[in-house]
């Protein structure tokens, strides 16, 4: 018995050692953490509970059967940020570079399984040089595990991916269905195929970095949510981002307490919107304004930044809020925009978080580019979301509404729950001088007549009374009473419920 | 006394003037720009007016605009503030013409002490002393060497129309007066449509001081102590002070005396200021009468108890100051600083922009501000960049001083860059506590960038201390969040680490009633800090009681980090526990992007001109470009040998900061 304490003991202390302290110190000057490392800044001190640390690899080819370490290159587990269970699986590069294994693999696949049955979500700490080659098709069949039950797992319980290191090939598609994908700058990459391979295909040179490193992906690509600067930072952000998710589809977003009032007043949101509407203003003025404290997550801050997304909350509970930006391309929709917005419409209706929608939309970007892209599809996929979504959904129009843009985020007939306007807002068809060159067309060569007929356009629909009647928005509110009006808002749609026609799944248009 | 005046200005001035006709109970009437229509003055003011196009030249310095708006509005009198048309003799005529009263001086002043070279020569005349120079515009580069020479290396050139810092120039050797002369008459013409130039010796180190005089139409001509406003910056004053704590009762009665003098030469009537350049043996030269009230005119307010606005108004309207010179007594301590909408890091530029957040500290007996804005208000890019002006009132200058840098820590302003840190970094600098100033105080101290991260504090661990209460505080709430699993609740822990400038400190956080008590050690010996505070998660401002002192912070959350300003320093702390900072030593030092290959524009504006072509070699100093901006013609230099690779914008366009206008090989 005594013998068997004494061996369990000499194992952890291998398995705490992972690749040895020859290969931590590498990891430590290239200024990355370990795996175990990273577990102790993610969660809360002592509550990691860590399984399968005696797992080991099957393989004996390639002289693989004479080098073994307990834990196979993985740490799993399950442990609490601030007391929310949370389930993690964090990737050890000092183990054979942290490659993938059929028992790495099985690894990351139980604490999965266990996640979904007990509705806790996960987050992978990604620091993999890819399969284990050695392995060979068994390795592939693990990554396929992994993939599966990321997709079963897919508005179940929230799944993050915090890339920390290499993630390439195959590897790439776990954290691609996964909801969130975060990046450490200088010190991880993404991509399908490699610089070297790229080479020998296509002849171009490009370095790591340049093909997918976190600039890449949260500025270019648009697959990462954000960039940050190390892996300390990276994880006590993460850590933050955490409390603003629910655990799992069962349940309402976290709550925590708020000294802010919901009357809070901001008078300076009444000099907002500029009085020439071609002026941009920056709309994350009104989000920071709008939110508790000031406090509001940002997704994607460099990537289609003509919409805005992210988290923040309103009476300690989380709202996802999408918002138009108009200081970036006028705040049109394009391609880029509505997917980004679309997927995380998606997510917040996944997982019961209501959406606050800000409009100050042109319309969508004209152009050969946006229509050979296919503009038609992606933009498609944001009006699905928005469409589709049962959460409570609070929109705001503070400038212009025009066309199908005005249709697509959040309107009264896509179902918004509470659809209000500033008194800045113009909802029309399009702006006045494109309506009177098409319905006046006759006057185009009268200048002096166009203008006139723009006036009169403008007279007319350049205000929120038109779609009131019409009962399109439910009230002009005063912006310096946003916050109010949302709160009060969100609080009567507590208890909203509404379900779509039972279906196997929708076809959103991909 | 009038029923109705006009206030012929904007921003902040014209508040200051309306506050007071109000108190009068005289209604008023304010006059904006396109560009001014939802600002301060327009809604303090009982009617208003529009004038015209946003630039001023299009609407506060149209005379037939002003006066349309007067008749339009009956007013019987019009304040002009400073600036504008407040020294325009034209415009004090044709109102005359009119019968209606002009607050302030009579034409034949403001003609008279409106041009450099004459009213030099008149304070000469009138047994003022005066600098050595040439008080005759010059008429070109050579006459400029020749009258240089003559007078002595350093010169100044002055535009012989201009004042507060605008169109004037130094040079120091007979290159910089070839190169100046040109540029000093440009901008002469551009700011003041006239262009002419005049050249005198160049007094070093300096003090600006002035006397406020007062003089009502009955023969009482008064001065109302000094002001010393030698805190400038490239001749624009940003800090002043009353008294002057340089100036003993022999030297103010001389300089004052001297002032009332040349004030009765020109048959003065108003409030006015006598300018003196004074030497390190308190020598003063006469430099310039401004013929209208001062932008800080306040500070001797609140030394002298009287309202100037209010004493420019009853004299216009012909009412007889009842006070003679033996009456008038100095009190205490004032000092005002300037909040500017410019950017310390980047050379001071100007800034402008939307004023997201606006908090104003809150105004008593020993805080003073005079604004023309809020929160949600603009800072135009046709206007001067001032924001307010901070007042504070001491008994003594400690106090005064004392009461200004609290005032300083709690103005909040986020949105557009401002001086604010460089202000209270200032009032902390022990040789402007010591009162050892000169004009060249500001680019002695500092040079041309301010650093906030660069400041000394006085206490470091105070910093630390209110990050780990705000770490403690945010901590606890992040672990009352719902959905815990029970038995694995978070809790918080009294020890931290906090790292702040590179050291690391250990702080104990006890909670206590209303507070905390900190313990740090670290650096130095173990410290106590008793923070008491009502502050609240998310509030801006920290405002402590802090081991029995009080103690104003602006904190912020900033990633993982906390950003504190106090006392001028702005600094990113962390505050981790014990194992989290161990593993936070190991992270590598951020890396900042090299921008030395490029010339990026400093500030939003236009590009004037290139001086430059690609493939070009240029040496460290030559002209590379112009850029426009506020009305000022910024010239950017290179600032090291180098070639030009490319050249990333042409003249006529819109820059926005750090915009590359120039790369280099």
């Amino acid at each position: 018995m005594h013998d068997i304490i004494r061996q369990l003991e000499e194992k952890r202390q291998k398995a705490h050692l992972g690749g040895g302290k020859h290969r931590i110190e590498k990891q430590h000057e290239k200024g990355k953490l370990t795996a175990r490392e990273r577990l102790d800044l993610l969660l809360d001190p002592e509550s990691f509970e860590e399984w399968d640390m005696f797992v080991e690899h099957r393989c004996t080819d390639f002289g693989m059967d004479k080098q073994s370490i307990p834990g196979d290159g993985v740490v799993t587990g399950h442990g609490t940020i601030n007391g929310r269970l949370v389930f993690v699986f964090s990737q050890d590069f000092t183990v054979f570079g942290g490659s993938l294994s059929e028992s790495h693999a099985g690894k990351i696949a139980k604490i999965m399984d266990k996640a979904m049955q007990v509705g806790a979500p996960v987050i992978g700490l990604n620091d993999s040089g890819g399969a284990r080659i050695q392995e060979g098709v068994s390795s592939l069949a693990g990554y396929a595990e992994v993939f599966q039950r990321n997709v079963l797992a897919s508005g179940v319980i929230p799944q993050i991916s915090m890339i920390m290191g290499p993630c390439a090939g195959g590897a790439v598609y776990s954290p691609a269905i996964t909801d969130f994908i975060f990046m450490v700058k200088n010190k991880s990459y993404m991509f399908v195929t490699g610089p070297d391979v790229v080479k020998t295909v296509t002849h171009e040179e490009v370095s790591h970095e340049e093909l997918g490193g976190a600039l890449t992906h949260t500025q270019k690509s648009g697959v990462a949510d954000k960039a940050f600067d190390n892996d300390a930072e990276a994880l006590l952000m993460l850590r933050r981002f955490f409390d603003f998710l629910p655990s799992s589809n069962r349940e309402a977003p976290p709550v925590r307490p708020t000294p802010d009032s919901p009357d809070r007043v901001e008078l300076s949101l009444d000099t907002l919107v500029p009085d020439n509407t071609n002026k941009p203003y920056d709309i994350i003025e009104l989000i920071e304004k709008i939110v508790d404290e000031g406090d509001f997550f940002e997704l994607q801050p460099e990537y289609a930044a003509n919409i805005v997304i992210g988290f923040g909350r309103m009476e300690g509970s989380t709202v996802g809020i999408v918002a138009n930006q108009p200081m970036v391309l006028a705040g049109c929709l394009d391609i880029d925009s509505s997917k980004k917005a679309a997927r995380f419409v998606r997510f917040c209706d996944c997982f019961n978080i209501p959406i606050i929608t800000f409009v100050d939309v042109p319309g969508f970007l004209p152009g050969t580019t946006q229509e050979h892209g296919g503009i038609i599809k992606h933009g498609a996929k944001l009006l699905y979301a928005f469409a589709e979504a049962t959460v409570p959904k609070v929109t705001v129009i503070t400038r212009k509404a025009y066309g199908g843009a005005y249709d697509v985020m959040s309107s009264k007939h896509l179902r918004g729950d509470v659809n209000l306007a500033w008194p800045s807002a113009e909802i029309a068809v399009m702006g006045p001088k494109g309506a009177v060159e098409i319905i006046f067309r006759d006057d185009i060569g009268n200048p002096g007549k166009i203008a006139e007929r723009t006036e009169e356009y403008r007279q007319r629909f350049a205000n929120p009374f038109i779609v009131g009647h019409r009962g399109f928005i439910d009230d002009v509110i005063m912006p310096h009473n946003t916050r109010l009006r949302l709160c009060r808002s969100l609080r009567m749609l507590k208890g909203k419920k509404l379900e779509n026609p039972w279906k196997k799944h929708g076809n959103i248009p991909l | 006394m009038f029923k109705k005046i006009l206030i012929a200005n904007r921003g902040e001035i014209a508040c200051r003037i309306i506050r007071t006709a109000k108190q009068m109970g005289i209604k008023t009437v304010a006059v904006y720009s396109e560009a001014d229509r939802d600002a301060r003055h327009v809604v303090m003011a009982d009617e208003a007016i529009c004038i015209g196009g946003a630039p001023s030249s299009e609407s506060y310095l149209v005379i037939d605009k002003i006066i349309d708006a007067i008749q339009k509005s009956k007013a019987q009198a019009v304040h002009p503030g400073y600036g504008f048309l407040s020294e325009n003799a034209s415009f004090a005529r044709k109102l005359k013409a009119k019968g209606i009263a002009f607050i302030g001086p009579g034409t034949l002043a403001i003609n008279k002490m409106g041009d450099k070279i004459e009213s030099k020569k008149l304070a000469e005349k009138a047994g003022v002393n005066t600098i050595p120079g040439h008080t005759e515009a010059l008429k070109d580069t050579r006459q400029a060497l020749a009258v240089s020479k003559r007078v002595g290396f350093p010169v100044m050139l002055k535009a012989s129309a201009g004042g507060g810092g605008k169109g004037m120039r130094i040079a120091r050797n007979e290159k910089e007066v070839r190169e100046g002369f040109e540029a000093a008459k440009r901008e002469a013409k551009s700011s003041f449509g006239d262009d002419r130039v005049f050249v005198e010796k160049y007094i070093e180190q300096p003090r600006h001081i002035e006397i406020q005089i007062l003089a009502d139409g009955h023969g009482n001509t008064v001065y109302l102590g000094e002001r010393e406003c030698s805190i400038q910056r490239r001749h624009q004053k940003v800090i002043e002070e009353a008294p002057s704590p340089f100036i003993d009762e022999k030297t103010r009665r001389a300089m004052g005396e001297q002032a009332v003098v040349l004030a009765r030469a020109v048959k003065y009537v108003s409030a006015g200021t006598v300018e003196f350049i004074v030497d390190a043996k308190r020598n003063f030269y006469f430099l310039e009468m401004n013929t209208r009230l001062q932008v800080e005119h306040p500070v001797t307010e609140m030394i002298t108890g009287l309202d100037l606005v209010e004493w420019m108004i009853r004299i216009a309207d012909g009412e007889k100051f009842p006070l003679s010179q033996e009456d008038i007594k100095l009190t205490g301590w004032a000092i005002e600083s300037r909040i500017y909408a410019e950017d310390p890091f980047r050379g001071f530029l100007p800034s402008v922009g939307r004023l997201s957040r606006y908090v104003a500290p809150p105004e008593n007996p020993h805080v003073r501000v005079d604004t023309g804005v809020y929160e949600g208000g603009e800072i135009s890019i046709h206007y001067d960049p001032m924001i307010a002006k901070l007042i504070s009132y001491g008994k003594d200058r400690d106090e005064a001083i004392t009461h200004m840098r609290q005032a300083l820590d709690a103005f909040y302003i986020r949105g557009v860059s401002n001086n604010i840190g460089f202000l209270a970094a200032v009032m902390a600098h022990p040789r402007f506590v010591k009162g050892k100033l000169t004009t060249n105080f500001i680019a002695d101290e500092y040079g041309d960038i301010f650093d906030a991260a660069d400041v000394l504090h006085d206490d470091p661990n105070m910093l630390v201390a209110v990050a780990a209460c705000l770490h403690r505080a945010y901590q606890e709430r992040a672990a009352s969040i719902s959905g815990q699993c029970s038995g694995h609740e978070r809790v918080v822990l009294n020890d931290w680490r906090v790292l702040l400038q590179g050291k690391s400190f250990k702080a104990r956080v006890v909670p206590v009633a209303a507070g905390y008590d900190v313990s740090i050690e670290g650096a130095s010996d173990p410290q106590e800090f008793h923070v008491r505070t009502d502050w609240q998660l998310g509030q801006p401002l920290f405002d402590a009681q802090i081991n029995g002192h009080r103690i104003i912070m602006q904190v912020e959350r900033n990633g993982p980090a906390y950003s504190l300003s106090h006392a001028g320093l702005g600094v990113d702390v962390l505050v981790l526990n014990e194992m989290t900072a161990s593993l936070y030593e190991l992270m590598p030092e951020k890396v900042v992007a090299d921008t030395s290959r490029f010339l990026l524009s400093p500030m939003p504006g236009l590009l004037m001109s290139l001086a430059v072509k690609e493939g070009q070699m240029v040496s460290g100093g030559d002209e590379l470009a112009v850029i426009e901006a506020m009305k000022m013609e910024n010239v950017l230099k290179a600032e090291r040998d180098a070639v030009v690779k490319t050249v990333h914008a042409t003249p006529g366009d819109s820059l926005a900061v750090d915009q590359p206008i120039i790369e280099f090989e």
